[in-house]
């Protein structure tokens, strides 16, 4: 009658093991997350030193190293949501499309006469001409400019919108090829960011694009939001200056119109350049690691676009043998000297690097400015004896709820009790192992969540037990009225579980940060706890059934 | 001897004083509107945006020390509270302090929690800031918007489930029960001015979760009694429903408020809003359960020849073996 096959029986048990084992790391959460990191620390440098020989020993190679991610109310750092500026690319898009506007209507002066650039608002660039007759041949020659979009959904249609309103040329981004910009421009910020944020070396950052223009930040174990923003650096930008001279006093006076700045690399090394810069990162296309063809030494090679290909192929005819100086967030990456002319737009930089350093240069390069300006809407810094303190009351908390939901249930339900309250630990240990092998994130009202889990799994045994109750009063013998309680029972567990898992889910779909950590628990822990339940329990007593063979029971 | 939270055998009539349950119910909800209109929300910054600081200082909060020191800064609103919590050692004081957001500011003003943290060092040296948050106005009317549609598609979530399962008229009770819950716990978030934040949010939708349970399992009961009796009066199936399952409910609500109850007291003031919540809803949904949602289905109506089984509902889970 009440039988488990021996198949199912060892499904559940390897279950409820291997759940114990992905959460059994987290009783020994400083230790294992040492571990992980010297691990991950040899892994990356390839060198295992003795301190991080030690380190990685404190916990055994062989066992289970995961763990649940705290969230940053719980472990501390900040928290930043950023807006891009995405307008800003468009009109900086304008005005380098001004020049080639301003070249194309010239050649075609004979048609739309004198021209001339107007106030406009953001994102379109207004020409006048001085012949209204030839807005027709104006309009025309501008859209030869216009080139088709190459994205995944619009391929085709052409970048610009041009049209003429009277002696009026208006020319803006057209729709595709705004969104074709704001893609790049979004996973260019996201990417420049993750750089920067990764470089500083914290643990486990999370870097998320949100939406249409937004960038979630958080940064575990940094000291404040303002500490982030200063390491994401809003301003940085690439530019390239004539050099005047190499000093090593920090504080030496220079000329008006000069400046004085740090080298990177050179420790005392500070160079004096020309404060307008020739040519600057806006005017980079792109930017590769590659190899000198004749020295064989690893060089960074780039390319301008035309606009600035031609000021730098200016520059650099009328200063071969001189040195220009590459800087980036006001510290000169390197100086090196001119060949020769640069007038393709392109060209190759060398100097003293690794092909490590190359690599990194050539990303900077490619990366290194924010392609826009990026607003802060909110931000939220957590100090670490504060999650400390949360933590400490969670588990408190969690080890209090369970005592007197035991006590509970003990009492209600005397034995049968026992088992569920043994279930309802087994499902605590599981939530942790679901949530360390899913790499989730616990926040504060996770924890919360982990205790209404506490006071809800024993929901489901209530529902079996009572049922079991009503059963024994008019089934025939107590393998029967178990067997009963448990099926008939089903209907409603399913039912009220199933509901409360939509919630979960909607709260997951809408929520965020701690919101979001208190949805996937309670998700978590409603799944677990009908395991436990249904299954858990279930195993329990019919094992205890078996051995006993009682001829009542008293649930 | 056995904990009984009730006795085995009950015969209670729920709807014998149905006029004052359910009248009750409806009076509580009027005044509970009336009050969020009257008094109003105690929004947090993730609705109104703005700045809170939270300050400890091993010299205990004078408030009015506090307001003095910020006062030449004029930043508007500011409201400072000292918080109390067991969890807090003899050294530990801490107030939270709440500036509202700047006029004109799209986004978090640096500046200004610079200058706020700036004063309050020199009037209390040893003051740390164990968390600073901003909003920014843009944000927060966005927070507002998402919290109304994650509640508003979580009744409508539940409504189309349990019209799946059950039948139409369960789900309008259903639901009737929900917008009583919800609309209870909203006035007591009003009448005792508790700060009304995302994680209030997220503790209604664990209510509507929680009593929809509650209330589920009193409905299939009573779906597999009108199946059984089909020819006794929908009233008389309906209590004869709840009293079985309400040794079920009291259990449930019990161990639930019982793990509610430590959380309360030693889980910390950071969560204790939202804990709260949670604990208020369980027993108003616990209620609800009871006294509105079958009121609600009774007033309707049901039918009452389930001969034909849907095959869609009710039973499909039926042949799950453990």
């Amino acid at each position: 009658m009440l039988q488990i096959p021996l198949w199912n029986r060892l499904m559940i048990v390897t279950v409820v093991l291997a759940g114990l084992a992905f959460a059994m790391p987290n009783l020994f959460y400083e230790r294992v997350e040492r571990h992980n990191d010297a691990v991950a620390e040899i892994e990356q440098t390839g060198a295992v030193t003795d301190a991080l020989a030690a380190e990685r020993a404190l916990w055994p190679d062989m066992l289970p190293a995961t763990l649940v991610n705290l969230g940053l109310d719980l472990r501390g750092g900040a928290h930043l949501l950023a807006e891009v500026q995405l307008a800003d690319v468009y009109e900086a898009r304008m005005d380098g499309l001004w020049p080639e506007v301003r070249d194309v209507l010239r050649d075609a002066r004979d048609q739309v006469g004198t021209i001339r650039r107007q106030d406009a608002p953001v994102g379109e660039l207004h020409v006048r001409i001085s012949q209204p007759e030839g807005i027709a041949a104006a309009v025309a020659a501008v859209r030869t400019l216009a080139t088709p979009v190459v994205s995944l959904t619009g391929v085709g249609a052409p970048t610009l919108e041009v049209r003429g309103e009277n002696d009026l040329v208006i020319v803006t981004l057209s729709e595709a090829e705004r969104q074709a910009t704001d893609d790049r421009t979004m996973q260019q910020s996201v990417e420049i960011v993750r750089r920067r944020v990764d470089e500083a070396g914290t643990r486990e950052p999370t870097i998320q694009r949100q939406g249409a223009d937004r960038i979630l930040i958080q940064v575990p174990g940094i000291g404040s939001a303002q500490e982030l923003k200063d390491l994401i650096g809003t301003t940085a930008r690439l530019t390239f200056h004539p050099v005047v001279g190499r000093t090593s006093d920090g504080t030496a006076s220079v000329d008006a119109r000069q400046i004085l700045l740090p080298a990177m690399d050179e420790e005392g090394v500070f160079y004096i350049l020309e404060q307008s810069p020739v040519v600057t990162g806006d005017d980079l296309v792109d930017s590769q690691p590659a190899f000198d063809q004749q020295s064989g030494q690893p060089a960074v090679t780039f390319r301008f676009n035309p606009a600035g290909a031609r000021d730098f192929g200016n520059y650099t005819a009328a200063n071969v043998g001189a040195p220009f100086a590459i800087v980036l967030d006001e510290e000169v990456i390197s100086a090196p000297v001119i060949r020769q002319a640069i007038t393709g737009g392109s060209g190759q930089i060398t100097g003293n690097f690794t092909v490590e350093e190359s690599t990194e240069l050539a990303v900077l390069l490619r990366a290194g400015a924010l392609p826009a300006e990026m607003v802060f809407l909110e931000e939220r810094t957590i100090g670490p004896e504060l999650g400390a303190d949360s933590i400490a009351a969670g588990e408190i908390a969690a080890l209090v709820a369970f005592a007197a939901v035991l006590v509970f249930m003990v009492l209600s339900y005397g034995l049968f009790g026992a088992f569920a309250a043994i279930a309802l630990l087994l499902n605590v240990g599981l939530i942790f192992g679901v949530l360390s092998v899913i790499g989730a994130t616990l926040t504060l009202p996770g924890i919360a969540g982990i205790v209404l889990t506490i006071g809800m799994a024993v929901d489901a045994n209530v529902l079996v037990f009572e049922r079991i109750r009503e059963e024994w009063r008019t089934a025939k013998g107590p393998a029967r009225a178990i067997e009963l309680g448990y099926s008939r029972a089903l209907s409603a567990i399913i039912d009220a579980n199933l509901t409360t898992f939509i919630i979960a889910v909607i709260l997951f779909a809408l929520g965020s940060g701690p919101v979001r950590g208190f949805s996937i628990t309670l998700g978590i822990g409603i799944i677990t706890s009908v395991f436990t339940a249904i299954y858990v329990t279930r195993l329990l007593i019919v094992t205890w059934f078996d051995r006993r063979r009682p001829k009542t029971i008293e649930v | 001897m056995r904990l009984r939270l009730v006795p085995q055998e009950t015969n209670i009539d729920f709807f014998k004083y149905a006029r004052l349950t359910f009248g009750g119910s409806v009076v509580a909800m009027v005044l509970s509107i009336g009050i969020w209109l009257a008094m109003g929300l105690n929004f947090g910054i993730d609705f109104l945006g703005g700045t809170t600081i939270r300050t400890q200082s091993a010299v205990a909060v004078d408030v009015g020390l506090y307001r003095d020191a910020l006062a030449p800064l004029a930043l508007g609103d500011v409201s400072i509270t000292q918080v109390f919590d067991p969890t807090f050692g003899p050294e530990q004081n801490v107030a939270m302090i709440r500036i509202q957001a700047q006029e004109g500011a799209e986004a978090v003003t640096p500046a200004i929690i610079a200058a706020v943290e700036a004063a309050l060092i020199a009037v209390v040296p040893d003051i740390s800031f164990p968390s600073v948050e901003s909003v920014g106005p843009k944000v927060s009317g966005e927070l507002i918007q998402t919290a109304i549609i994650a509640v508003l598609a979580s009744l409508a979530a539940i409504l189309v489930y349990i019209w799946l399962r059950f039948e139409w008229q369960f789900s309008v009770g259903a639901v009737a029960a929900l917008i009583h819950d919800v609309i209870l716990t909203i006035g007591i978030f009003s009448l005792l001015q508790i700060r009304f934040d995302l994680a209030t949010i997220a503790a209604l939708l664990t209510i509507i979760g929680y009593s929809i349970n509650d209330t589920v399992v009193i409905f299939d009961r009573l779906r597999e009694n009108l199946i059984k009796y089909k020819s006794r009066p929908l009233q008389d199936v309906m209590n004869l429903s709840a009293n079985e399952t309400l040794s079920r409910t009291l259990m449930t609500s019990g161990t639930t408020l019982i793990a509610l109850l430590a959380l309360l007291i030693l889980g910390g003031d950071v969560i204790r809003g939202f804990v709260f919540a949670i604990f208020w809803g369980v027993i108003v949904g616990t209620y609800s359960s009871i006294y509105v949602a079958k009121n609600v289905v009774l007033m309707i109506g049901v039918k009452r020849d389930w001969s034909k089984p849907d095959q869609q509902s009710g039973t499909q889970f039926s042949n799950i073996d453990a």
